[in-house]
């Protein structure tokens, strides 16, 4: 018996709707095993984590509130990894970008006006896109492994963070707690609705929804596709690698720094040594589940932002871990990427072939 | 003084092996053609399942052999997708980290803050009696030693023996060594299974040697650096020993640096291995003539059969 | 004008009568499916020992298929194949191997990274110490007129030398069967007759050779029986010498093949629309061939050919030339405008247009609709397909039907995905997509590898006419035969230097491959 892959002549469009729910089936399916592992009913355990977060006005809006960060890298990295470019730096650039949006608050914080709040998302956006221009340029330039660098910035830029927190940003009124000081009103973001939504979440709508426009139906999409599918038919087309790859990591830096200073002047109002439960790693998740589409991607960020607020229902109620639900999001990559198999391969089981004619001799 | 440098040394040697282990396995795995990149994760489930198993049964040796057991696990998962299902290797190995990360966390939380045992040291009789050095090369733990012979291991075997042959070939041409008849996914399913094992077996030294104790992430991104000093040394083993020792040398300095109080931030110090990393692989990148010609051809390339 | 395809074959060699000291080899309704399709339909093939048979067809009949079940790559559906007497089952090639038969493989399956004797000990099940295996190589290889040196590594040596390694990786085997895929497709033709010279003492010795090709005229001239395929079946045999090159042809397409349309050229050369001068490049990898000061002109309304043995530099010279790779202005110079350091959008819009050698990857993305296609090379030439930066599907769309009406392109279903395509039909709307535009300069490179006769006859007679209408056509060619039917004159690549171009009424194939072999370099004062 074994498994044979059969190559389809096209990509299945019918597979490429089912393939991400299938996934989400099958997570299901395994968060269930692991709710029985660690001692707790399953059935109980997958409404608390996956229902009933969605049946309180206040909880659904804690979800947008984690989706929106999700959303935003996310599309960013849809947009690398469609063209071939492989940022896995998105933490770092969160959080450099969230230091440099930070930077009017925490170091001229009698600077109250109007423009406070927009140069602060101006200066967080361009400091993401700077810390993402680094592996970039490195690639471009020296092709060196856009992986690693990416990711070796991500201990830097969090190791910074600390620096900063712990010392020369350090709250002067703050008793000795490593955090800044608490931004004002002019630096944060106004809320919408009765909870913690702020206004970063029809932001991310608004961008998902214009990338999606972009990758669809414009020129800048088609080159991102060709690059990533042929990289030597896009050169045919007079696309140029180099200065694509500068783009699509400027972009998600961008979005990506856009994202940090929110959830700073929004969620957190202050710096503290951590302000990411790890937004730039899940957002990957997000993007596949997404199948790197800025619309799949809006759906891909609420379904893993359900799962933090799960796992932290599932910690408060029954004592599991909240580890959990980083081990379900990972089971939850694991389902998508198998499953996208289906979408270009046919998958037979095979018994032995038996030859045709009576007595055999082997050779 | 003298008593300083010794301890450096023995720290940089320390230091210095979990990288060599899972380096030297990853170098295994992408000479067959695999990229893998959940070092990291499977480094991790080493170190939690080590420390766990350790603990509970009392002895070293076992925690040893569940942290390879635990590293093969997840590498034969990947495994299973790239190979069998074709999926991303990029992505899988992602995912594999992302998980390994989730499920150590989870396994872990339970020897937060307990004691761990840590591994005998071996001691060389005579040799280990040769004043400065002899505590410093023969007074090792047991993997330390390992580690050496698994990089001669992996160096006779690659380019010495038929088996090795038959690897560099798949890694270098997969539809040619599938038309001569070797099955090349057998071959890459070893390699990453060899390569888990490694990965495995470098978490667990951290967990029971480097700091005797189980924290959260521990590897701190060393499976990463691993990665990198694969590139580093062109897919050449012995070359890993001098990119792991060199990484080791750079880690150490941080410690020590910081204990001279030199009023550099910690921080600061404590980001030079990932500074160092970004350093290096520019350097060996930058030559492409280097890269071009030592990469294995195949790397990352999916393999379908078509029969 | 010469018609290829009417020509009689010249005896040459000493062949003797079909051997028929024993049979050696016999398939029996042989059939093998890959999805819906039926690679071979019940086919029944019979091989003498001491015999060279030919197994000819052209693209895309089946011969590939066929001889990868001999060899073990493949299993088949249905059928058996009998060696030797007993029926036998071949399900890897080692057994094949240990059967003793042979496969030199057109696209070779060698190591670049790897040593010769490494390479050979890979293929052999028990290659014993390598020092011994080495000194065998040398004596072998020696032996049979084909030399090679055992520690060289694979990636250094030009793609003569690699076919001999393939070879003599067989002949220590000590072989009773060598099935060889194509073989001179990468040989200029004085390595081609060596080649037979090795062929025919082989047979001598009483091994018999499977010689699969699709060139006429070294069939008759070499083998003593030919079975010929056709869409999977097999619709004849034949003694190939009784044949005429265009009965065997008819044979192999099913049909009265119609040569191409030569067309009047005109008695005057057109201005110069394509100027190459003193064009030369650095290697951009190890493995890239240098281009070394190539001079060139192509004229309106004729078609000039470059003859060469692949990876000689064609590859290279085509992305000069269409701007994937940039060199100094001057060097490339279209209609009069030098545009050397220009991409390839910027010399689209001076109405050149350009087809690569591989049509999936490069000249098309395979994952991508026609539709998607066509805009790939056309989005900037004023086609009405891109507007304030969004592309238009409508406009897309129509361009596609275009082309597929004009050019005969055959799909399953309206605009699939271009991987799904024949490779026939794919080359077609490639070339079909450029020729849309009327450009005033065409550069194709290999434009009918690997397609079907129906379609390369059409794309020839494409070229051809476009030429005469007044454009300046360079096709880059590994196939003489294409090159002798539609070039006007001709050139030989040869390791990055260009020969002069001659007329193609007074050019020769002995000529032709002298300048293979490094007449072009010696023109150009270099050994």
């Amino acid at each position: 018996m074994r498994i044979e892959l059969v190559k389809r002549k096209e990509h299945s469009r019918k597979m490429a709707l089912l393939s991400p729910v299938i996934a989400v089936g099958l997570t299901l399916a395994a968060a269930a095993i692991l709710f029985a592992l660690s001692g707790t009913d399953p059935l109980q355990g997958l409404y608390k984590f996956f229902i009933e977060p969605l049946t309180d006005s206040w909880s659904v809006q804690e979800i947008v509130v984690k989706a929106t960060p999700l959303v935003l890298i996310a599309c960013g990295l849809a947009i690398c990894y469609l063209s071939n470019n492989w940022n896995i730096g998105a933490e770092g650039q969160f959080i450099f970008g969230a230091l440099c949006g930070s930077f009017l608050p925490i170091v001229l914080p009698d600077f109250e006006t109007s423009l406070t709040l927009p140069l602060m998302l101006v200066f967080g956006a361009l400091g993401g896109a700077v810390w993402a221009l680094i592996p970039a340029f490195l690639k471009t330039r020296f092709n060196a492994n856009e992986i690693l660098t990416s990711l070796m910035l991500v201990y830097v830029a969090s190791l910074l963070l600390d620096y900063l927190v712990r010392g020369p940003w350090r709250d002067p009124g703050g008793y000795n707690f490593p955090e800044s000081r608490l931004f004002s009103d002019a630096a944060t973001l106004p809320l919408i609705g009765d909870g913690r939504m702020s206004i970063a979440a029809p932001v991310a709508v608004l961008v998902a929804i214009v990338l999606a426009i972009v990758l669809a139906r414009t020129l800048k999409g088609f080159e991102i596709r060709v690059m990533g599918e042929s990289p030597r038919a896009g050169a045919f087309a007079g696309f140029s690698a180099k200065r694509l790859t500068l783009f699509a990591f400027a972009l998600a830096g961008g979005l990506a720094g856009l994202a940090g200073t929110m959830e700073v002047s929004g969620s957190l109002n202050q710096l503290l040594p951590t302000i990411s439960p790890g937004y730039g790693f899940t957002a990957i998740i997000v993007a596949f589940l997404g199948r790197l589409n800025p619309v799949g991607i809006l759906v891909a960020g609420f379904v893993l932002a359900l799962s933090y607020i799960g796992g932290e229902a599932v910690q408060a109620s029954m004592g599991v871990s909240d580890k959990i639900a980083s081990v379900i999001q990972g089971l939850l990559l694991f389902f998508v990427l198998a499953c996208d198999t289906l979408i270009l391969y046919r998958i037979r089981l095979h018994s032995r072939r038996v030859p045709a004619t009576g007595e055999v001799s082997r050779a | 003084m003298l008593d300083v440098v010794q301890a450096v040394l023995l720290t940089v040697i320390t230091a210095a092996t979990p990288l060599l282990i899972a380096a030297i396995g990853e170098l295994v795995v992408e000479r067959s053609g695999v990229l893998n990149l959940g070092v990291e994760g499977m480094m991790i489930m080493g170190a939690v399942v080590g420390f766990a198993v350790a603990n509970q049964t009392g002895s070293g040796t076992f925690g040893v052999l569940a942290a390879i057991a635990a590293g093969m696990a997840m590498s034969a998962l990947f495994g299973f997708l790239v190979l069998g299902l074709v999926t991303n290797q990029v992505a899988t190995g992602l995912a594999l980290t992302i998980l390994g990360l989730g499920v150590s966390g989870m396994i872990g939380e339970a020897y937060i803050g307990v004691p761990g045992l840590r591994l005998p040291e071996l001691d060389i009789p005579g040799l280990s009696e040769i004043p400065f050095i002899g505590p410093v090369f023969f007074q090792q733990d047991a993997i330390v030693y390992l580690s050496f012979a698994l990089v001669g291991l992996v160096a006779y075997g690659l380019f010495r023996t038929r088996i090795g042959l038959v690897l560099r070939a798949v890694g270098d041409n997969h539809t040619s060594a599938h038309a001569l008849g070797y099955s090349v996914l057998k071959v890459r399913f070893l390699a990453v299974l060899f390569g888990g094992g490694c990965a495995g077996l470098a978490g667990g030294y951290m967990s029971l040697a480097y700091t005797p104790q189980w924290v959260e992430n521990m590897t701190a991104g060393r499976g990463w650096i691993a990665l990198a000093l694969v590139v580093f040394s062109s897919w050449l083993p012995l070359r890993v020993i001098a990119g792991a020792y060199l990484f080791g040398a750079v880690t150490v300095l941080t410690f020590h640096a910081q204990a001279l109080g030199a009023g550099i931030p910690s921080q600061f110090l404590s980001s030079l291995p990932y500074l160092a990393t970004i350093v290096v692989l520019v350097l060996i990148s930058a030559n492409r003539r280097l890269t071009l010609v030592n990469t294995p051809a195949c790397l990352g390339k999916p393999f379908v059969p078509d029969r | 004008m010469t018609d290829v395809l009417t020509r009689r074959h010249k005896a040459g060699g000493a062949r003797s009568e079909r051997p028929t000291t024993g049979n050696l080899l016999h398939a029996r309704g042989l059939t093998r499916r890959f999805g819906d399709i039926l690679a071979n339909d019940r086919v029944d093939l019979g091989l003498n020992k001491g015999e060279i048979h030919a197994l000819l067809g052209e693209n895309g009949a089946g011969k590939s298929t066929l001889v990868k079940m001999f060899y073990g790559a493949l299993e088949p559906d249905g059928g058996e194949i009998v060696w030797q007497g007993k029926p036998v089952v071949i399900d890897n090639p080692a057994s094949a191997r240990a059967l003793g038969i042979g496969m030199v493989f057109q696209h070779f399956s060698l190591f670049e990274a790897l040593t010769v004797v490494e390479n050979i000990a890979l293929a052999l099940p028990d290659p014993g110490n390598m020092k011994a295996l080495a000194a065998r190589i040398t004596d072998v290889s020696n032996d049979y007129g084909l030399p090679l040196n055992p520690q060289d590594v694979v990636a250094d040596l030009p793609v003569g030398i690699r076919q001999r390694i393939e070879i003599v990786r067989c002949l220590l085997q000590e072989p009773q069967l060598i099935i060889m895929d194509e073989p001179t497709s990468v040989l200029t033709p004085q390595e081609a007759d060596r080649l037979f010279l090795t062929l025919q003492r082989l047979a001598g010795e009483g091994c018999a050779v499977l010689y699969i090709s699709h060139r006429l005229e070294e069939v008759q001239r070499i083998c003593h029986h030919a079975t010929i395929l056709r869409h999977g079946k097999v619709v004849s045999e034949c003694d190939p010498s009784l044949e005429t090159a265009s009965s065997l042809a008819s044979m192999m397409v099913g049909s009265e093949v119609v040569g191409v349309n030569h067309g009047a050229m005109a008695p005057e050369p057109g201005p110069v629309r394509l100027k190459l001068s003193a064009l030369g490049a650095p290697a951009a990898t190890p493995f890239a061939t240098r281009l070394n000061n190539i001079d060139l002109e192509v004229h309106s309304g004729e078609i000039v050919a470059i003859a060469g043995v692949a990876g000689n530099g064609q590859g290279e010279l085509f992305d000069a030339i269409s701007g994937e790779m940039r060199v100094d202005p001057g060097m490339v110079v279209l209609d009069g405008a030098p545009c050397g350091n220009r991409d390839v959008t910027w010399r689209r819009r001076r109405n050149a247009a350009f087809v690569p050698e591989e049509r999936l990857g490069h000249g098309a993305v395979p994952g991508l609709k026609l539709s998607g296609n066509i805009v790939l090379t056309r989005h900037g030439t004023g086609d009405g397909l891109v507007g304030s930066g969004f592309v238009s599907s409508a406009r897309a769309a129509e361009l596609e039907q275009k082309v597929k009406t004009t050019y005969d392109v055959r799909m399953s279903h309206d605009d699939p995905e271009a991987r799904s395509l024949s490779g026939g039909n794919l080359q077609k709307f490639v070339v079909g997509r450029e020729l849309d535009r009327n450009p005033g300069v065409l550069v194709v490179n290999q434009p009918t590898w690997g397609v079907d006769a129906g379609a390369a006859a059409l794309i020839r007679q494409a070229l051809i006419d476009l030429a005469r209408s007044g454009s300046a056509v360079l096709v880059i060619s590994q196939d003489l035969d294409e090159i002798f039917e539609i070039a006007d004159r001709i050139a030989v690549i040869s390791r990055g230097h260009l020969s002069v171009p001659e007329d193609a009424r007074s050019m020769t194939r002995e000529r032709v491959g002298i300048l293979m072999a490094g007449g072009a370099e010696k023109k150009a004062g270099r050994a």
